[in-house]
C-alpha cells in the first residue's frame, strides 16, 4: 500500500497545475482513485454518503460475470477438442481445455478492455472530466457475446465503434441510449454477417481436423429445422442445462448465468423484476408457438427455449443495464415483457435471424423512454386529481 | 390510561432508512456553562434578501424580543432577538451578505413585553406574533420559505416526532412545556382557514394526542417518515397554488408563551449527538446559541465537523459558530479526510449502507461511527430505483430531480416539486450511487420555480 501511495505521490506534480503532463490529469485521477478512495469531504449537502459508489458496482457485476467467463474458457477448450474427437468425454482434459480456451478468450478479453479504456481515457483528456466506470463492465461483456472465431481485430473495431458511436456520442457514461456491448455485437452482425452467424462460427479450431459428420450447430440451428425430434436427437436438456454446448464464448451454461443472477439480485445490483419479466415474457411466447404448432422449432416446449441460445445471457446481464432499460419500477415489468415476447419472435418466427435478443433488447432500449413516460403520465395525472379533491 | 386520540388509522410507510448512528444523546440534561453568545442568521431563512434591513446597529443593547432585522420585500416580518444583551458584530459572506448578527448575552434574560392578545382573534395572534419577532418560526410550502403575512394558509402542520439520525426525541424535549404546546396549538389554529394537523409516531407521548383541536395522524416507518413533507403528502398533498405552514413543537410552545405571558421566550432544548463527543446529552438553552460551551472538554480528536443539525440536512459550523435558526440538535462527526486503499472494493471499516454489497447491511440492530467521506467521487446517474427505495411518497425522486436539472417547468411541477423541500430527499443523497447533491439541485430547482412564477 505505501509502495503505491508513495509512486502516485511521486507522480503527482507531473500531473498537476503547472506539471508537464498537466492535460493527462484525469489519466492519472483514474489510477489514483482505482488505488485509493479520495479524502475528499462532504462539501455540500449531506454530511455523511453511503458506502456505494459505482465503481464498487461496476465490480459486483463483473464479479458475477465470472462464472460465465470461468466456464466460457473451458467450455471453449471443449468444444475445440470435442469436434476432433480428442477428449470427448467432459471431465477428460481439463487442463487442455481450459488452456485453449484461455488462449481464445483472453485476448479477446484484453483487446476490449484496452481498445475500449484507451477510448474512454482520450475523451476523458480531451473533454476534460473524469473517466468513468462504465466500461468495466462493457469490456467483460463484449467478449463474452462473441463466437470463440471472431478475429481480434473485428472485436477492437466493433469496441471502438460501440464506445465512440454508442456511448460518448451521447455524452458518455449514463447518457447511452443502447446497450454498449449489443451496439459492439450488432455492428460485427451487420458488417461481416458470416463471422457472426452460422453453423461454422462457433467452435474454435481449423474444420478440417473436425471429426467427419461433425457439425458446429448450436442447439437452435438444430431446433430450427428439425424441431424437438432432432434437438433430442443432438442435444439433451441437462448438456443444454449445464452448457457444454456450441455458442458465444458466454452464453451457454445456465447453471453459470443462474450464479451470476443470484449475485446480481442477492446484492441489489441487477433488477430482478426485469429478468423475471424477460423470462416469463420469451417463455409464454414459446408456449404459445408450441401449442400453435408454428412450423420451425415445432414443438419445442417453453422450457427448451429458456436453455438454448442467449436468451437467459441477455435476461441477466444486458437487458438490466441501468441506464438503458426503463427507468420506473413498473416500466421495468413492461419493458422485460416485450424484450421477451419480441426477442422469441425474432428468433422463431424471423428467418433472416437465428436469435433475437440482441435486436429485441436494442429495440425495447428505444422505446424505454416511452415506456417510462407512460408511468411517469400516469403519476402526473393521479396528482392532478389528489389536487382537485 | 387516558384515551389517546387518533384521528386515522396508522398510516405505515415502508420505504426510507433509519440510519443508526454512534453517540445518541441518553435522555439527561447536561449541566454546560450557559452560551455567551447567541446569533441570529439571516441566510438560514429562505426568502430572505441577502443583506436585510438592520433595524438595530452593533453596540445597541436590545431585549429578547426587540426586533434586529426586517425583510426588505415584507418589512412586517421581523427577526427579533432571543436573548437580551448587546450587538457585538455582523459577521459578512460573499458579497456583504449578513451571515450572523452575533449578541452576547447579559447575566439574564430581560424580555420585551407585548400585550397579550384577545384569544382566538386572528388579527390579534397575527400582530403579537409579527411584532415579537416569533413569526419567524413560521415557514411556507411549497419553497420552505418565511411565512408570508398576505397569504391565510390552507392548513397547518406540526411533526412530532424528528425521524432523522440522532434526532432529538421529542417527548423528552417537550417534558414540562406541555400547557404552552397547548396554547400554542389553540393560537396557530385561529390563523388558518382549515385544520392544524399534527404528525406522531405509534409511541408518542400523549400530550400530542391530546391536541387541543388538532387533528392527529399516527405514520409508522423508517426516516423520513418524520419529515413534514412526507406527513403532508399522506395527509393532504400540496397543489400548485396551495400554501400550507409548517412548524416545530419547541416553537409552537415559544408561541404559546408568548400569547399568554406576552413575551418572546426562545427556549430550546437542544440534543448534543454524535460519534465524535464524550458526552452526549440534552442542553437548555436558546435560539442561535454559540457552540463553544458543547465541545469544552468533550471532543474525541481534533479531526472533527460540527454541524447545526443532524448529518443529512444539518449545516457545518466553526468553533465559534452558533447554532441555526431552526435546529433543535448538534452533531459531531469525524471529518473523513484520509485516503483509504482499494476503499471502494475492501472498504476498511463498516459503515452505515441501503446496499447489500456490503456485509454492514445485514448488522441492522449495529450503530456506526461516520465520517464525512463521500466513499467515492460524482458521476452521472446510472443506477435507478435508488431514490425510490427511500422516498415514501408516490413521487418519482429521480425523475423529478432531472426535471431540474434541464428545466423542465411542466414536468417539475407535475412530478410534485412543490410537495418537497431539501430535508424530504436528503436520503436520496445519502444513498446516491452517483454522489449527485441532490438536495443542492433541488433547492435551484425550487428558487427557478419561485423565480418563475
Amino acid at each position: 500500500m505505501k509502495v503505491f501511495r508513495g509512486l502516485l505521490d511521486q507522480a503527482k506534480p507531473h500531473f498537476t497545475k503547472g506539471g508537464k503532463l498537466e492535460k493527462f490529469h484525469y489519466a492519472y485521477d483514474a489510477f489514483e482513485t482505482f488505488l485509493f478512495v479520495p479524502g475528499d469531504t462532504c462539501t455540500e449537502g449531506t454530511h455523511i454518503k453511503d458506502g456505494i459508489d459505482l465503481k464498487r458496482t461496476m465490480f459486483t457485476v463483473v464479479f458475477a460475470l465470472l462464472p460465465c467467463l470461468l466456464f466460457g474458457i473451458w467450455n471453449v477448450g471443449h468444444q475445440h477438442f470435442a469436434a476432433a474427437g480428442e477428449f470427448p468425454a467432459l471431465a477428460a482434459g481439463f487442463v487442455e481445455k481450459l488452456l485453449l480456451g484461455l488462449t481464445v478468450v483472453l485476448p479477446m478479453v484484453v483487446v476490449a478492455y484496452s481498445v475500449g479504456l484507451g477510448i474512454e481515457f482520450a475523451f476523458a483528456i480531451f473533454r476534460d472530466h473524469p473517466v468513468n466506470e462504465g466500461f468495466l463492465v462493457t469490456g467483460m461483456l463484449i467478449p463474452l457475446i462473441m463466437p470463440p472465431t471472431v478475429p481480434l481485430w473485428m472485436v477492437g473495431l466493433a469496441t471502438a465503434f460501440a464506445v465512440v458511436i454508442g456511448k460518448e456520442a451521447f455524452g458518455g457514461t449514463g447518457m447511452n441510449i443502447l446497450n454498449v456491448a449489443l451496439v459492439a455485437r450488432v455492428f460485427l452482425f451487420f458488417a461481416y454477417p458470416p463471422y457472426m452467424a452460422g453453423d461454422n462460427v462457433w467452435i474454435s479450431g481449423d474444420p478440417s481436423r473436425f471429426v467427419d459428420g461433425y457439425s458446429g450447430a448450436t442447439p437452435l440451428a438444430v431446433a430450427y429445422s428439425g424441431g424437438l425430434a432432432a434437438l433430442d436427437k443432438s442435444y439433451s436438456l441437462e448438456t443444454m442445462f449445464w452448457g457444454a454446448i456450441p455458442g458465444s464464448i458466454g452464453e451457454t451454461s445456465v447453471a453459470a448465468i443462474g450464479l451470476g443472477a443470484l449475485i446480481l439480485i442477492g446484492t441489489g445490483i441487477g433488477s430482478w423484476r426485469i429478468m423475471l419479466s424477460v423470462i416469463l415474457g420469451a417463455a409464454a411466447t414459446g408456449l404459445l408457438f408450441q401449442v400453435t404448432g408454428i412450423r420451425p422449432y415445432s414443438g419445442v416446449p417453453p422450457h427448451y427455449h429458456l436453455v438454448m441460445g442467449s436468451v437467459l445471457f441477455a435476461a441477466v446481464f444486458m437487458a438490466t443495464d441501468p441506464v438503458t432499460a426503463a427507468q420506473t419500477q413498473p416500466g421495468k415489468y413492461v419493458y422485460g415483457l416485450l424484450i421477451g415476447i419480441s426477442g422469441m419472435v425474432i428468433r422463431v418466427l424471423n428467418p433472416a435471424y437465428p436469435e433475437g435478443w440482441m435486436l429485441a433488447i436494442l429495440l425495447m432500449n428505444v422505446f424505454a423512454p416511452l415506456i417510462d413516460h407512460g408511468f411517469i403520465s400516469a403519476n402526473m395525472k393521479r396528482r392532478n386529481a389528489r389536487a382537485l379533491q | 390510561m387516558a384515551q389517546l386520540v387518533r384521528d386515522s388509522a396508522i398510516i405505515k410507510l415502508t420505504h426510507g432508512l433509519n440510519l443508526k448512528l454512534l453517540g445518541s444523546a441518553p435522555s439527561l440534561r447536561l449541566a454546560l456553562p450557559p452560551s455567551a453568545t447567541f446569533a441570529l442568521k439571516p441566510v438560514d431563512v429562505l426568502g430572505l434578501e441577502p443583506i436585510p434591513r438592520m433595524l438595530h446597529q452593533v453596540g445597541d443593547t436590545v431585549l429578547a424580543g426587540d426586533p434586529i432585522f426586517a425583510s426588505k420585500a415584507t418589512p412586517e416580518v421581523i427577526f427579533s432577538a432571543p436573548v437580551s444583551g448587546e450587538i457585538v458584530e455582523v459577521r459578512r459572506g460573499a458579497k456583504r451578505a449578513i451571515t450572523e448578527i452575533v449578541i452576547e448575552a447579559g447575566r439574564h434574560v430581560d424580555f420585551r413585553s407585548f400585550p397579550k392578545p384577545r384569544l382566538e382573534s386572528r388579527d390579534a395572534i397575527r400582530q403579537i406574533l409579527l411584532a415579537s419577532g416569533a413569526w419567524a418560526l413560521l415557514r411556507q410550502r411549497p419553497f420552505n420559505t418565511f411565512a408570508d403575512p398576505a397569504v391565510t394558509p390552507r392548513d397547518i402542520f406540526i411533526s412530532c416526532f424528528d425521524s432523522a439520525p440522532l434526532a432529538p426525541d421529542s417527548g423528552f424535549v417537550m417534558q414540562g412545556r406541555e400547557e404552552a404546546f397547548l396554547a400554542g396549538l389553540r393560537a396557530l389554529g385561529a390563523l388558518t382557514a382549515g385544520n392544524v394537523h399534527l404528525g406522531v409516531a405509534p409511541n408518542s407521548i400523549e400530550l400530542f394526542s391530546r391536541a387541543g383541536g388538532a387533528k392527529v395522524h399516527t405514520f409508522d416507518g423508517p426516516h423520513p417518515a418524520g419529515t413534514v413533507g412526507v406527513q403532508i403528502h399522506h395527509i393532504a398533498p400540496i397543489a400548485k397554488g396551495d400554501v400550507v405552514w409548517t412548524i416545530k413543537p419547541q416553537d409552537v410552545a415559544i408561541i404559546g408563551t408568548l400569547v399568554t405571558d406576552g413575551i418572546f421566550d426562545a427556549r430550546r432544548t437542544v440534543a448534543l449527538t454524535g460519534p465524535e463527543l464524550t458526552r452526549t446529552g440534552y442542553v437548555e438553552t436558546r435560539l442561535g446559541a454559540a457552540v463553544a460551551p458543547f465541545l469544552i472538554g468533550n471532543l474525541k480528536s481534533e479531526r472533527v465537523r460540527l454541524i447545526s443539525g443532524n448529518v443529512l440536512t444539518g449545516k457545518k459550523v466553526q468553533p465559534v459558530g452558533h447554532l441555526g435558526q431552526f435546529d433543535d440538535q448538534f452533531t459531531v462527526i469525524e471529518e473523513g479526510d484520509q485516503p483509504e486503499f482499494l476503499g471502494w472494493l475492501l472498504p476498511s471499516y463498516p459503515r452505515p449502507t441501503l446496499s447489500r454489497t456490503f456485509l454492514s447491511y445485514f448488522l441492522s440492530k449495529r450503530e456506526f461511527a461516520v465520517n464525512s467521506n463521500p466513499h467515492g467521487e460524482q458521476r452521472a446517474l446510472v443506477m435507478t430505483g435508488e431514490y425510490e427505495r427511500v422516498v415514501p411518497m408516490d413521487l418519482y425522486p429521480q425523475h423529478l430531480i432531472k426535471a431540474i436539472l434541464f428545466r423542465d417547468y411542466d414536468q417539475m411541477e407535475g412530478l410534485g416539486i412543490y410537495e418537497v423541500v431539501e430535508e424530504d430527499l436528503a436520503l436520496c443523497e445519502f444513498a446516491c450511487t452517483s454522489k449527485q447533491p441532490v438536495q443542492r439541485i433541488l433547492r435551484e430547482g425550487l428558487d427557478w420555480i419561485r423565480g418563475e412564477a
